[in-house]
C-alpha cells in the first residue's frame, strides 16, 4: 500500500495550481456566485487551451492521458479553488459517454467541439413527474420519417441557458415495460419549440424547467438503439458517479481554520483556542480524510482498470452527507455570526460557511440521493433484497 | 498511489484469519468470558508468530511493519478471540526499541512470555485499567520519570476487574512485582508516546474488524429471520441504515491503514491521523454493532446471541484509551499546536 498521490500527481497539482493563479479570476468566482450560472466561457475555453479539458483522454483525442490519480489531484485544485465547472464538467462527462455508445458521426462532430470548450451539453433526465426514478420518463419523442418529434417537460435542467444540447431521455415505446422504451437524443437547444424557464435556488445556483414543443430532431442526433436508452444512461451514469464532495469540504475547513486563527473571540484569544471551535474542526478534518479515501479508492480501482460501482455511491453518500453535517455544524459554531452572508463585512470566512450549508443540501439530492445511493449499495454491496416493486409498463 | 495489499500481506492475513475461522467461534468467545482469555489459543497464536512477527529482524523477530501489524488486527477484531494481540505485540516492540535495558525481557517475549502496556501513566505507583494486565507476565508503565516493566508471576498477577467488554483488565500496583527501568526522562516519555500510538494505530483497526464482522452478523439475520411474510432485510429502514454502516466502516478502515502505513512511513501527520482514525473506527464499530444488535430484536439483547460480545467490546475497546472527545482535543492538537503554545 501506498498512500501518497505520487509525484506525477503532486507535479500535476503545482501546474494546476500555477494555471488557476493565472486564469480563475475572483472576477470569474464571482460572477458565478452572482448569476448562480456555475459556467464561465472564458475559463472553460482556458482549461481547454491548457489541455485540462482532455486530461484523461487518449492521444489521439490530443488528450494527455492522466491517469485517476492526476485526475483527482485535477478536481482538489479546482475545488479549493471554487472554480465554476458545473457546465464543463457535465459536457465532458457526455462526451465520454458518446465516445463509448455515440456514432462515428457525433463522435467527430461533438466530442472536439466538448473538448475544445466550444459548446455546453446540459442533462435532461428529470421531470415533473419523475426524479429518482428517471425511467418513468414521460417526455415523447415520436418519429416522423428521418426526424423525430419531441414533446414534453423537463426539470432542473441545469445551464439550459447555456448550452448548445441537451442529453435527453424521452419515451419512445409505451407499451413495454419502463426501462424498455426509452431513448436518448441530443437535442439542439435552438432548435424551435423549446422554452426555458429560469428556476431559482435556495443555494444560489441558477436551474431551469425547459418545455419542448413538437421539437424536431434528426434521427442523426439519436444516441444508441431506439428504445435502448437505459443502457445509454447507465453508461452516462457510470461517469457521473463517484463524485465525492470532499474537495468542496477541504476548501471550507481551511477557510474557517484561517479565520479561527487570524480572529479574536471576546476572551482577547484566538479562536482556534477555543476548545469547541477545535472539536469541531478535528471532527471535520477526520471527516474529510475519511471521505477522501472513498473518493482515491475509486480512483484505486479506475487505475487497476476496474470501475467502481458500489465504491463510487458510497463516496458519493458518504461526501455529500458528511459535507453537510460540516457545514451545518461549522455555521452552529459562529453561533450569531453564522448568519452573515458572503458581502457583509463581518462575515466569518466572507461569508462562505452560510453559503456552503445552502449549497451543501443540494448534493445530497442530485447526481442520485442519498436513499438511491442506500439502495444501491444494500442490494449491490450487500446483497439485500430489491426494495422497489418490480417494472411496469406505464402510460398504457 | 495503490490500495492493493502485497502478496505477503495477503498470505499473512489469510493464515491468521483461516486460523481464527477453525479455533474461534461466538460460541469459544462466551466460553472464555468473564475473564475473556484463552491460555492455549494463545499459546497456539504465540507458536504461530503472532507476537513476535512484529519484532524488528535485527532484535530477532519478523520484522513486520505497523500497517502489515494493522491488517492482521483487522483479521483478529472479526474474531473477537480472547487473547491480549494488541497489548503484546505493541509491548513487545517497545521492549525492542528500548534497546539494551529491555534485552533480557524482550527475549522471554520471543519466547512466548506476554507483555502488556498501561495506557495512562501511573499514580502514586499504581497503573489503572491496563488492558491485559490479569494475564501478562509484564507489565510496562510510565510511573513518573521512568519507563518501567515489573514482571509478575503468576501468583502475583492481580485479579481482572468485572469490565463491559471481558477484558483481561486489571489494577496493577507496581511496588508488588520485581521492578526494572526501562528508560529515563525524555526518552522515555518518547518511547511510552511511540507505544501508545501504535496502540491506538491497531486497536483501530481492530475495531473495524470487528465492525464488519458485526455487519456480517447482522447481514445474516435479516436475511433469515421474516416478519410480515418478507425478510426484515427487504426493510429499506433496515437496509439503509447497514448501508450507511458498511460506508462508514469502508472509510474506517482506509483511513486506519493509512494511519498505519503513516507512522511506518514517518509522515508529519501520523499523529493527527492515527487519533482520527482510532475514534472514526470507534464510532463506525460502535454504530455498527449497535445496529446490528437492534436488528435482531429482542433477541439480540439475549446472552446466547453473538451480536451482543461485539456490542459490549466495540464500545470498551475504545473507551479503555479515552473519551472520543478528548481524542479530538488531541487531534487539535496535533492539527493546530497545543492551546497557549507561542
Ligand atoms: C440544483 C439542482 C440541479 C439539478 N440539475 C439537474 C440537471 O441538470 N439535469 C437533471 O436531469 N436533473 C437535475 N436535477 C434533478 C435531480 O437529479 C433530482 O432532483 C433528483 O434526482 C431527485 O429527484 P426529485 O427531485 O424528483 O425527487 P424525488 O425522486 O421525488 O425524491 C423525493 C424524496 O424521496 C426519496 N426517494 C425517492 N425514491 C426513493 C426510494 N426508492 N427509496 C427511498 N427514498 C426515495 C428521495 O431520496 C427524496 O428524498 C437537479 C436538481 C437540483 C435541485
Amino acid at each position: 500500500m501506498d498512500f501518497r498521490m505520487g509525484e506525477k500527481s503532486d507535479e500535476f497539482a503545482k501546474e494546476v495550481a500555477d494555471f488557476l493563479d493565472e486564469h480563475l479570476t475572483e472576477e470569474v468566482v464571482m460572477e458565478a456566485h452572482e448569476t448562480g450560472t456555475v459556467h464561465n466561457w472564458g475559463f472553460y475555453k482556458a482549461m481547454a487551451d491548457a489541455g485540462y479539458t482532455r486530461a484523461a483522454w487518449p492521444k489521439e483525442f490530443g488528450g494527455q492521458e492522466r491517469d485517476p490519480f492526476e485526475m483527482a489531484a485535477l478536481s482538489d485544485q479546482l475545488n479549493l479553488r471554487h472554480a465554476p465547472t458545473d457546465g464543463s464538467s457535465v459536457t465532458l462527462m457526455i462526451c465520454s459517454t458518446l465516445r463509448h455508445v455515440g456514432t462515428p458521426e457525433q463522435q467527430a462532430d461533438i466530442i472536439p467541439r466538448g473538448l475544445n470548450g466550444e459548446i455546453l451539453i446540459c442533462l435532461g433526465y428529470s421531470e415533473p413527474d419523475s426524479g429518482s426514478d428517471a425511467a418513468a420518463a414521460a417526455t415523447r419523442a415520436d418519429r416522423d420519417g428521418d426526424e423525430w418529434v419531441i414533446n414534453g417537460q423537463k426539470m432542473f435542467t441545469t445551464l439550459a441557458h447555456e448550452a448548445d444540447y441537451v442529453f435527453m431521455l424521452t419515451r419512445t415505446n409505451h407499451d413495454v415495460p419502463k426501462h424498455k422504451g426509452l431513448t436518448m437524443f441530443l437535442v439542439p437547444m435552438d432548435a424551435e419549440g423549446i422554452e426555458i424557464q429560469p428556476v431559482h435556488t435556495m443555494g444560489g445556483e441558477r436551474t431551469n424547467i425547459t418545455f419542448y414543443n413538437d421539437v424536431k430532431v434528426p434521427d442523426a442526433l439519436r444516441v444508441g438503439d431506439v428504445d435502448a436508452g437505459w443502457g445509454v444512461m447507465r453508461v452516462a451514469l457510470t461517469f457521473e458517479r463517484g463524485g465525492s464532495m470532499m474537495g468542496q469540504s477541504v476548501r471550507l475547513v481551511r477557510l474557517v481554520e484561517e479565520w479561527a486563527k487570524e480572529n479574536l473571540a471576546p476572551n482577547g484569544r484566538p479562536w482556534i483556542e477555543d476548545p469547541l471551535v477545535r472539536e469541531r474542526l478535528a471532527r471535520a478534518n477526520m471527516l474529510n480524510n475519511a471521505g477522501a479515501l472513498l473518493g482515491l479508492r475509486s480512483a484505486d480501482l479506475f487505475n487497476r482498470g476496474e470501475l467502481p460501482g458500489v465504491e463510487g455511491s458510497m463516496s458519493k453518500l458518504f461526501s455529500s452527507e458528511k459535507f453537510l453535517a460540516i457545514c451545518e455544524d461549522l455555521v452552529d459554531m459562529l453561533g450569531p455570526e453564522g448568519v452573515l452572508q458572503h458581502g457583509e463585512d463581518d462575515a466569518p470566512s466572507a461569508g462562505w460557511v452560510e453559503h456552503a450549508m445552502r449549497h451543501a443540501v443540494v448534493t445530497t439530492i442530485y447526481g442520485g440521493t442519498s436513499e438511491i445511493q442506500r439502495g444501491i449499495i444494500a442490494e449491490h454491496g450487500l446483497g439485500l433484497p430489491r426494495t422497489r416493486k418490480s417494472d411496469r409498463a406505464r402510460n398504457s | 498511489m495503490d490500495l492493493s495489499l502485497t502478496e505477503d500481506q495477503q498470505t499473512i492475513t489469510e493464515l491468521f484469519a483461516s486460523f481464527f475461522a477453525k479455533e474461534c467461534d461466538g460460541e469459544f468467545v462466551r466460553e472464555a468470558e468473564p475473564l475473556g482469555h484463552h491460555d492455549e489459543l494463545w499459546a497456539k497464536l504465540i507458536e504461530m508468530g503472532m507476537v513476535s512477527m512484529g519484532v524488528p529482524a535485527d532484535a530477532g523477530g519478523g520484522g513486520l511493519g505497523l500497517l502489515d501489524l494493522a491488517l492482521v488486527a483487522e483479521v483478529y477484531g472479526s474474531s473477537i478471540a480472547p487473547v491480549p494481540f494488541v497489548e503484546a505485540v505493541v509491548a513487545a516492540r517497545l521492549l525492542a526499541a528500548v534497546g539494551s535495558s529491555g534485552s533480557e525481557l524482550l527475549a522471554s517475549v520471543v519466547d512466548g512470555s506476554t507483555a502488556t502496556i498501561a495506557l495512562r501513566p501511573a499514580v502514586d505507583r499504581s497503573a489503572r485499567l491496563v488492558p491485559a494486565a490479569a494475564v501478562a507476565d509484564i507489565v510496562i508503565a510510565l510511573d513518573g520519570d521512568e519507563l518501567v516493566a515489573v514482571s509478575q508471576g503468576a501468583s502475583n498477577r492481580p485479579t481482572a476487574v468485572k469490565n463491559l467488554g471481558s477484558g483481561p483488565v486489571a489494577n496493577v500496583d507496581l511496588t508488588l512485582s520485581a521492578r526494572q527501568v526501562l528508560a529515563v526522562g525524555n526518552e522515555a516519555q518518547q518511547l511510552y508516546a511511540t507505544a501508545l500510538l501504535e496502540w491506538k494505530a491497531l486497536t483501530a483497526s481492530a475495531l473495524v474488524g470487528l465492525g464488519r464482522e458485526a455487519l456480517r452478523i447482522g447481514l445474516q439475520y435479516v436475511m433469515e429471520r421474516h416478519q410480515f411474510g418478507v425478510p426484515i432485510g427487504s426493510f429499506q429502514s433496515v437496509q439503509h441504515r447497514f448501508a450507511d454502516d458498511a460506508t462508514a466502516l469502508d472509510a474506517a478502515g482506509l483511513l486506519a491503514r493509512k494511519a498505519a502505513w503513516s507512522v511506518d512511513e514517518g509522515e508529519p501527520d501520523a499523529v493527527a491521523l492515527v487519533s482520527q482514525g482510532f475514534i472514526f473506527a470507534s464510532e463506525g464499530a460502535q454504530r455498527t454493532a449497535g445496529d446490528s444488535l437492534h436488528f435482531h430484536g429482542g433477541y439480540g439483547f439475549m446472552l446466547e446471541y453473538d451480536i451482543q460480545l461485539y456490542y459490549r467490546r466495540a464500545k470498551a475497546w475504545s473507551i479503555i484509551w479515552d473519551d472520543p472527545r478528548r481524542e479530538l482535543a488531541r487531534v487539535a492538537d496535533a492539527l493546530y499546536g497545543p492551546v497557549g503554545a507561542a
